[in-house]
C-alpha cells in the first residue's frame, strides 16, 4: 500500500469534503498526496490509490495523464517548474531557462546525474508581475524575479540540503 | 489612486489573520446578510450594484446568481474559481495571499444568497501555498462561527473546502472546473444545460470568480447602490488590473473603473511608464486571450476619444480596432518586444492547453503553432500570414468552448495590426529588433 496509516486517515477526511457517493472528487488532492510521499506517479501507487477511493484505476490514469503537475516518471528530487509563457519571456525568462539547461547540464524532463534536478518548464504561474518565476514540489514555493545570481544561490543552497 | 473596496485594508498588520481581519470591519456583511436580510434581498443588492464577473467574460453577477433553479430540490453550490492561469493575470493570487478573510466572508455571504450549505474554492493546484493560507483561514472562521452549523445563531449552516486543481488552464472554464471538482478530466461540457440548472454534481450550481466574490461583502455593506455610483455606467465599481511586462511598476492595482488607459501606464500611481524610456508598443489589456492593440489604438479609439478602463470604452471599435477588458491582465510591450515571438508563444500555450476535444481547436491551435514557429525561425513563406487568419477564422464558432476563441484571437488582432512585423520576419528574419531574447541567435529547426 502506496499510504501510511497517517495518509489513510487524511484521506478519509478528504473524501468527506464531498457528498457521499461522490467521493470521486477526492481524486485530484489524494493524488497530490501520492505524488509527495513518492516523488512522482508509478503505476502502482496510481492503483493503490484507485484501491482507496473505490474507483477504477483506469480512472485514476486518465485523470492523472491529463494535468501536468503529475510527473509519470521519475523526476530529480527538486523539480524546477519554471515558467515560459509570454509575460515571463518579456522579462528574461528564455534565456534563464537556458541558462539553467546550461547549468545543471540537462535537457527539459530529464534527470541530473546527482539525481537532484529535473526542469520542467511550465505555463503561466500567476506571477507575471513577479517574473521570472519558478517554483518548487511538493512544497511548491515561488521563487520570483529571477536572476542568474538567484539561481545560482538556488541550485547551491539545495545541493548543499542534498 | 481612486476607491479602494477590496485592496483598502490590505497593508493594515495583521491583516491575513481573523482578528487582524475582523478589527478593520471584516465580516460585518455575515452579520448584515443572514441577521437582516433574506438570500433575495441579497441577491437584489448585487443586482443593483452592476457588479459584472471579474472572471473575464464580464457577465451581471447579480443576473446569473437569478438565473439559478432555487426550486430544484437539489442541493445548490457555489464554487469560488480560483484557477486563475490566464497568462498576464495575477490578481486573485494577491487577494488570497494577502487578505484570504475577503474572499471566505464573500463566499459565506454569497453562499447565504444563493441557499448553498457546501461552497468549494478551485484553486489551481500550482498555488499550493495558497491553499494553505486558505485552509488555515477557513479554520479561523469555523473557530469564530461564520461557518458550520448554526452559523451566528441563525440557523444557517454552511461548510467550505478548497480543492485544489492539477495544473491545467481549461480548468479556469467553469464547466472544465466542474468536471475536474468531480474528479474527472477536464473538459469543458456542451450547454446547455447551464451550471445554474445543472452543474456540479447535476446540482444548481454558480460559478464566480475570486474578485467578484471578493466584492460582495462591501455591496452588502454599503448598498448596491454605492457600488455602482462608483465607475462609469455599466462598468461599476472598482477592477484589480495586474499588470506585468515592460513598465516600470509591474503589480496589482485596484482602479475605479473609468480610468484612461494612457493615465494607468503613465501615471507614477500605477505601471510608472516604461523602463529607459523606451517607446509603447503594444497591449494586451485583458489577459493573453484578448486581442492585442498597437500605442495609437490601445491610447485612443479609432474616433480619437481617449480609451478609459471599462468595458465599453476598452471594446470600443469591435475587434477592428478595440479589445476586452477580460480578466484584466495588462501586458505591456515595448518596441523592443517581437510581436511575433510572443504570439508564437502564446498560440504555443493555447496548443498545450487544448483539452483535445473538439478538432477545429485541437488540430488548429497546432497548426497555427507550428507556422509561427517557422515564421519565428526564418522559414516562413509570404502565404502563412493569410493561412494564419485563415486557420484562426475557422476555429472561432466552432467549438465547445471558448478556448477557441481565445486561441484564434490573438492571432488575427497581431496579424491586423502588426501585419508589416509578419511579412518582415518572412523577408529579412535576421532583422527583428529583439534577436538578444531568443538565445542570442535564431535558432534553425
Ligand atoms: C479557457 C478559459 C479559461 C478561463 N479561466 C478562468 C480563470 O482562470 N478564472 C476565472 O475566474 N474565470 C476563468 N474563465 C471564465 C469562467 O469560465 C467563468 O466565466 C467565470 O469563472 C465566471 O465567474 P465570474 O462571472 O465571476 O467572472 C475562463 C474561461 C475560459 C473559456
Ligand atoms: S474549444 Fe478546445 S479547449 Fe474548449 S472544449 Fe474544444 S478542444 Fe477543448
Ligand atoms: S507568464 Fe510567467 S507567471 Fe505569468
Amino acid at each position: 500500500m502506496a499510504f501510511s496509516a497517517e495518509r489513510l486517515e487524511q484521506i478519509k477526511e478528504i473524501k468527506n469534503r464531498y457528498p457521499a457517493g461522490k467521493h470521486k472528487s477526492a481524486l485530484l488532492p489524494v493524488l497530490h498526496l501520492a505524488q509527495a510521499d513518492h516523488g512522482w506517479l508509478p503505476i502502482d501507487v496510481m492503483n493503490d490509490v484507485a484501491e482507496v477511493l473505490d474507483i477504477h484505476p483506469i480512472e485514476v490514469y486518465e485523470v492523472a495523464t491529463f494535468y501536468t503537475m503529475f510527473h509519470l516518471k521519475p523526476v530529480g528530487k527538486y523539480v524546477l517548474e519554471i515558467c515560459r509563457t509570454g509575460p515571463c519571456c518579456l522579462v528574461g525568462a528564455e534565456s534563464l531557462i537556458q541558462y539553467l539547461k546550461n547549468k545543471l547540464n540537462v535537457e527539459e524532463g530529464e534527470v541530473t546525474a546527482d539525481g537532484l534536478f529535473t526542469i520542467k518548464p511550465v505555463e503561466c504561474l500567476a506571477s507575471c508581475g513577479t517574473g521570472p518565476v519558478l517554483q518548487i514540489g511538493p512544497d511548491y514555493i515561488y521563487k520570483e524575479n529571477l536572476t542568474e545570481e538567484k539561481l545560482d544561490q538556488l541550485i547551491e543552497s539545495l545541493r548543499a540540503k542534498g | 489612486m481612486g476607491k479602494q473596496i477590496l485592496l483598502e485594508h490590505i497593508n493594515k498588520p495583521g491583516i491575513n489573520t481573523i482578528d487582524g481581519y475582523m478589527k478593520n470591519g471584516g465580516y460585518a456583511s455575515v452579520e448584515k446578510a443572514l441577521k437582516s436580510m433574506s438570500p433575495d434581498q441579497v441577491v437584489e443588492e448585487v443586482k443593483t450594484s452592476g457588479l459584472r464577473g471579474r472572471g473575464g467574460a464580464g457577465f451581471p453577477t447579480g443576473m446569473k446568481w437569478s438565473f439559478l433553479d432555487k426550486k430544484s430540490n437539489k442541493p445548490k453550490y457555489l464554487v469560488c474559481n480560483a484557477d486563475e492561469s490566464e497568462p498576464g493575470t495575477f490578481k486573485d493570487r494577491y487577494l488570497m495571499e494577502r487578505i484570504p478573510h475577503l474572499l471566505i466572508e464573500g463566499m459565506i455571504t454569497s453562499s447565504f444568497a444563493l441557499t448553498a450549505n457546501t461552497s468549494y474554492i478551485y484553486v489551481r493546484g500550482e498555488m499550493m501555498y495558497v491553499i494553505r493560507i486558505l485552509e488555515k483561514a477557513i479554520a479561523e472562521a469555523y473557530a469564530k462561527g461564520f461557518l458550520g452549523k448554526n452559523i451566528l445563531g441563525t440557523g444557517y449552516d454552511l461548510d467550505l473546502y478548497v480543492h485544489p486543481g492539477g495544473g491545467a488552464y481549461i480548468c479556469g472554464e467553469e464547466t472544465a472546473l466542474l468536471e475536474s471538482l468531480e474528479g474527472k478530466r477536464g473538459n469543458p461540457r456542451n450547454k446547455p444545460p447551464f451550471p445554474a440548472v445543472s452543474g456540479l454534481y447535476d446540482s444548481p450550481t454558480v460559478v464566480n470568480n475570486v474578485e467578484t466574490i471578493a466584492a460582495v461583502p462591501w455591496i452588502i455593506n454599503n448598498g448596491g447602490a454605492s457600488y455602482a455610483a462608483i465607475g462609469i455606467g455599466k462598468s461599476s465599481g472598482t477592477k484589480l488590473i495586474s499588470a506585468c511586462g515592460n513598465i516600470n511598476k509591474p503589480g496589482v492595482y485596484e482602479i475605479e473603473l473609468g480610468v484612461p488607459v494612457e493615465e494607468f501606464i503613465y501615471s507614477d500611481q500605477y505601471c510608472g511608464g516604461i523602463p529607459e524610456n523606451r517607446e509603447l508598443k503594444a497591449v494586451v489589456a485583458g489577459g493573453s486571450s484578448v486581442p492585442i492593440l498597437p500605442k495609437e489604438l490601445i491610447l485612443k479609439t479609432a474616433n480619437g476619444e481617449p480609451r478609459l478602463m471599462t468595458y465599453e470604452s476598452l471594446s470600443d471599435g469591435g475587434f477592428v480596432s478595440g479589445t476586452m477588458l477580460g480578466s484584466g491582465g495588462f501586458i505591456v510591450f515595448n518596441d523592443q518586444a517581437c510581436i511575433v515571438r510572443n504570439l508564437w508563444n502564446f498560440t504555443r500555450f493555447y496548443h498545450h492547453e487544448s483539452c483535445g476535444q473538439c478538432s477545429p481547436c485541437r488540430e488548429g491551435t497546432g497548426w497555427m503553432e507550428k507556422v509561427l514557429h517557422r515564421i519565428e525561425h526564418g522559414h516562413g513563406k509570404m502565404t502563412d500570414i493569410d493561412l494564419l487568419v485563415d486557420v484562426a477564422k475557422k476555429i472561432e464558432g466552432k467549438t465547445i468552448c471558448p478556448l477557441g476563441e481565445a486561441a484564434a484571437w490573438p492571432v488575427a488582432s497581431a496579424i491586423r495590426h502588426f501585419r508589416k512585423e509578419f511579412e518582415n520576419h518572412i523577408l529579412h528574419p535576421e532583422s527583428c529588433s529583439a534577436k538578444h531574447l531568443y538565445f542570442g541567435t535564431l535558432a534553425v529547426h
